[in-house]
């Protein structure tokens, strides 16, 4: 029997609506790579083989009955451990969250329901999603399928290194700061952050609430577009949706940059950039110029003051949305205290880890009285100043073209001990979360230890189908960079 | 300069945050928070009067709904996720004297 997982989700759902395979034997082969694998990755925090085979039935039945057609209709997908599933535990990856199984679906996981796919597990990240190399889960590391030694990127490592090991072919992750777009990055996947408002929040865990957006994973450019059209839709339930016009992204797959504007902001290729980075970019952005594209170099402004802004916005909502953790409606509870304050204190204090008690008292003190004006506000008043910069720059071009992160993935250990040295490696990518507008990250080179090099794509508001257009054609004259698969 | 984070802020911020940490910990936090709050004053270098602060990239409009109630009583699927509960209620400490 041919391998299923080195299909793409797109082919893999054809077979199935064909009746050459089955359902069922599509999640097998899914769970089956991820026994082989994940003893070594670790991407997977919750697997459930006969939840899944159940599931799996139903939908067959649906397919069979002509009732489910859509493009990835019985392909089975992993869902980051933020996005609530409903009888199906979903902890953050937070000793505070232990033992919550949520009584009710996030609309993201609806939607993937809606279209016949089967949800095998959940994937690691970040605790609460705060990191970049997913080593501050409470369930330890996952490692980058290219090399072990190396992080997967974070928060959604869990989501990238699952595709990239074969284990899945498609999952969901988060994006607050580069979540999505960086661990792709670092494992040589494909995936997107959709712009603000257009995947519900419904039922994602709360870390920066202005600044989250749900998107897809996938071992390529359609397979990723057809997961958007899956999971984005206007929910009553989340007040920041948006109801768009166009849900077609696959229709943005064509071949052509003919005439397309692409702008590469000379600030993004300063100091901190990897020549081992910007080689691949620069190859990249001259295949897209081949292809004719008008490619130009200018200055976008303000990026040195989008990670400052970043971490005073960020810190603030999470300081805010992590208070309803308390040990009182759900998870940890610690076992002695003293009343009611001492309960919270103490169960707050031993359920948080490092990274996400570090981020609750700067976003604490940045709120507080006195410093609210001087902080919070200051960096609302920048984040208006960042999104102007980018009006601007969207005036003059389709896309901006940029690295996804200023090096490759770094090794295991190297990151935690130096928090704001880690925060710096976010530069590329805060700033789309603080404009709310939509960026992927492609796989588009390997440096020289054979770790892989993502390029980002950045397009105004709602232009998802720009970006999607243009990766799709660097898709199809890249050619197989990797020569080999991961792992 | 930034603000100079001393143990008392540690403490203030500390009861807002909820959070009961060692004297190392304090001692970590103090360290971390100026070394973070030095980096935020590069916000300092622009000029930002006049510029509104900007909550959302949208002008979202408030989304009002009739109040009726469209969800089930699901208080026991939700219970079943409570550290403790008893008599179909959250149980926690004592709260009044």
């Amino acid at each position: 029997m041919m391998d299923l997982m080195k299909l793409t989700a797109v082919q893999l759902s054809d077979k199935i609506k064909a009746g050459e395979i089955t359902v069922s034997q599509a999640v097998d082969a899914a769970l089956d790579a991820m026994e082989k694998k994940d003893g070594t990755i670790h991407a997977f925090v919750y697997t459930n083989r006969e939840h899944a085979q159940k599931k799996a039935a139903e939908i067959q039945e649906k397919i069979d009955a002509g009732q489910l057609t859509g493009p990835l209709a019985g392909v089975p997908v992993a869902v980051k451990d933020n996005i609530c599933t409903k009888g199906m535990p979903t902890t953050c990856a937070s000793r505070i969250m232990e033992n919550f199984v949520p009584m009710y679906q996030s609309e993201a996981a609806a939607n993937l329901e809606k279209a016949g796919m089967v949800i095998i597990g959940k994937t690691n990240m970040d605790e609460f999603a705060m990191g970049s190399t997913t080593e501050t889960s409470c369930y330890g590391a996952t490692k980058n399928p290219w090399n072990v030694e190396h992080v997967p990127g974070g928060s959604s490592g869990g989501s990238c290194a699952a595709v990239a090991a074969g284990e899945v072919l498609l999952a969901l992750g988060s994006d607050t700061g580069g979540s999505i777009r960086q661990p792709s990055s670092y494992c040589g996947v494909t995936g997107i952050k959709p712009t603000y408002g257009t995947v519900s929040r419904y039922g994602l865990i709360a870390y920066g609430s202005s600044l989250d957006q749900i998107g897809p994973v996938a071992g390529n450019v359609t397979d990723c577009a057809a997961l958007l059209q899956e999971i984005a839709s206007y929910d009553k339930k989340d007040s920041t949706s948006v109801k768009l016009d166009d849900y077609d992204f696959m229709s943005a797959l064509k071949h052509d940059v003919k005439g397309m504007k692409i702008g590469i902001p000379r600030d993004y290729f300063g100091e901190g950039l990897d020549p081992e980075v910007l080689g691949p970019i620069q190859k990249a952005a001259a295949v897209l110029k081949e292809q004719g594209a008008i490619v130009e170099h200018f200055d976008l402004g303000m990026v040195e003051y989008a990670i400052p802004a970043y971490y005073v916005i960020a810190s603030a909502e999470a300081s805010s949305n992590l208070e309803r953790f308390d040990g009182v409606k759900y998870g940890y509870r610690a076992a002695d205290y003293e009343g009611l304050h001492d309960m919270y204190k103490k169960s707050r204090t031993e359920g948080f880890g490092r990274e996400v008690k570090r981020r609750i008292m700067l976003g604490s003190f940045v709120l507080s009285s006195g410093y609210y004006d001087a902080y919070y506000l200051k960096a609302l008043r920048t984040k208006a100043l960042i999104k102007k910069a980018f009006d601007a720059a969207f005036a003059k071009y389709d896309i901006i073209l940029a690295p996804a992160a200023p090096t490759t993935a770094p090794r295991l250990g190297e990151s935690l001990s130096d928090p704001l040295k880690m925060y710096l490696g976010d530069i590329y990518t805060v700033s789309a979360n603080l404009a709310g507008i939509p960026g992927i990250s492609i796989p588009c080179g390997l440096d020289s230890k054979g770790m892989p090099v993502g390029m980002q794509m950045l397009g105004d508001c709602f232009k998802e189908k720009t970006i999607l257009q243009a990766a799709y054609t660097f898709e199809c004259c890249r050619g197989d960079i990797f020569g080999k698969e991961a792992h | 300069m930034a603000e100079i984070i001393t143990d008392e802020t540690i403490d203030y911020v500390s009861i807002l945050a909820k959070l009961k940490l060692t004297e190392a910990e304090k001692e970590d936090a103090k360290a971390d928070m100026q070394k973070m709050l030095n980096y935020i004053d590069k916000l300092d270098e622009l000029d930002t009067s006049g510029v509104e602060p900007m909550s959302h990239v949208f002008s979202f409009d408030n989304v009002f709904r009739e109040d009726v109630v469209t969800n089930q009583d699901d208080r026991d699927a939700m219970l079943a996720n409570a550290p403790l509960a008893k008599d179909g209620q959250y149980k926690v400490p004592k709260t009044v004297e």
